[in-house]
């Protein structure tokens, strides 16, 4: 509470970017009335109703969610909605566009080659039995234990922080980065998956997680708490494992039988049919 | 593939390393205190223990295996930070290429050291 009273004004140093226009960055600076509860995402939209109507950047949830606003503030990755001004520890703001991307415009990065690598390694869970995923006909089972060895990877909102603080990322472009392979391993963790054949030949490859040097600076920043470094070290071994042929093989979750002996309640209606 | 199947002999060298290491600092640095693998009230360098170790078959095949793993594990560890510079597909297969080269040569070299002084040991 006392760093809040102490704070009466903010100073936002942005780093402004237009690559159609401006041959380099440059740096503004705007000061604004702190107020009780500011975000760094609050200053800005503040900046843009007043001094800066031109700045660009993205955001949609405000509540750490959807994953848009990555931001480098302070020297750091975080969420601009999910960063109180209070908990920088200082009245300057620095706010710059994520590193390891090329830059759009302004706060706003380019993260289509995120997505590539993504997309690349098949995140979604892929079986043998195509029937079944087309038209289900149950739930796959999976017990609370199964379910632990993923959960966590699964609150992965796709920010691109730990990538934009990735020592590897930063130097070597075909390295797939802490989110993709992540992700990979998510679903390669899952029981009710069967894709680590198909994952494998790009994992296995230049692509995978070789690289990694385990600086654990993802895992430091990520604003959801996931820890991609241990992702991509158990990757690493499920890999070694599979090389030596110790990796124990699984067949893929089959569908749990209908708990028996029980009555749907009167005036709940039956679930819609599948429209796919 | 060929990263997963590099990584994996990274990983094994490493494990060797491990071992032999360990053995080499056994018998070099604290034998005085363990008493296993030296002369009664020699040093391990003493002309006696090092003939000793240099005709005996098993040292001879775990200097061999100590360096190819030690040649191995850091020739690749080399490699990687060398790849971390980003050079182009022609540069990293000439790397790759000059660093086997390099270690195949030293590899050779180290065994027929090894090889030489078994012999020589063994002729005393």
């Amino acid at each position: 509470m006392a760093a809040t009273n102490a704070l009466s004004e903010v100073v936002f140093r942005i780093r402004r970017f237009d690559p159609a226009a401006n041959a380099s960055p440059r740096w503004e600076e705007h000061r604004l009335p702190y107020t009780l509860g500011m975000t760094v995402l609050d200053g800005l939209k503040k900046l843009k109703e007043t001094v800066a109507p031109g700045l660009a950047w993205r955001s949609s949830c405000r509540m750490g969610v959807c994953g848009s606003c990555g931001m480098f503030i302070n020297g750091r990755a975080r969420l601009a909605c999910n960063t109180q001004i209070t908990e920088l520890g200082t009245n300057v703001v620095m706010v710059a566009p994520l590193p390891n991307f090329d830059t759009i415009r302004d706060l706003v990065p380019d993260l289509v080659p995120m997505f590539d690598a993504h997309q690349a390694l098949m995140p979604y869970i892929i079986r043998g039995d195509h029937d079944e995923m087309t038209l289900p006909t149950g739930e796959f089972g999976q017990s609370a234990h199964e379910l632990e060895q993923f959960l966590q990877f699964s609150y992965c909102i796709r920010c691109g922080c730990c990538m934009a603080a990735c020592p590897t990322y930063a130097t070597d472009p075909r390295y797939s980065g802490p989110m993709p392979l992540t992700q990979s391993h998510r679903y390669n963790a899952d029981t009710r998956d069967d894709g680590f054949t198909a994952r494998r030949t790009v994992l296995a490859g230049e692509a995978g997680p070789w690289r990694c040097h385990y600086a654990g600076e993802c895992s430091r920043v990520c604003p959801k708490g996931v820890d991609p470094a241990k992702a991509i070290q158990l990757m690493k071994r499920e890999l070694v494992l599979d090389y030596l042929r110790l990796r124990r093989e699984r067949c893929p979750a089959e569908i749990a039988a209908r708990p028996a002996g029980i009555k749907r309640r009167d005036g709940i209606p039956e679930a819609p049919k599948p429209t796919i | 593939m060929r990263d997963q199947r590099l990584w994996t002999w990274h990983v094994g060298a490493g494990v060797v390393i491990l071992v032999f290491l360990g053995l080499h600092m056994a018998i070099m640095h604290i034998d005085t205190v363990l008493g296993l693998f030296n002369r009664p009230g020699t040093e391990a360098i003493d002309w006696s223990n090092v003939v000793d170790r240099a005709k005996s078959a098993f040292f001879m095949v775990t200097y061999v295996m100590l360096l190819g793993a030690a040649l191995f594990h850091g020739l690749y560890g080399l490699r990687n930070i060398l790849f971390e510079l980003n050079p182009g597909a022609g540069l990293k297969k000439g790397l790759s290429v000059l660093l086997t080269v390099v270690g195949v040569g030293l590899f050779g070299l180290g065994t027929w050291a090894a090889w030489a002084s078994f012999g020589l040991t063994r002729a005393l």
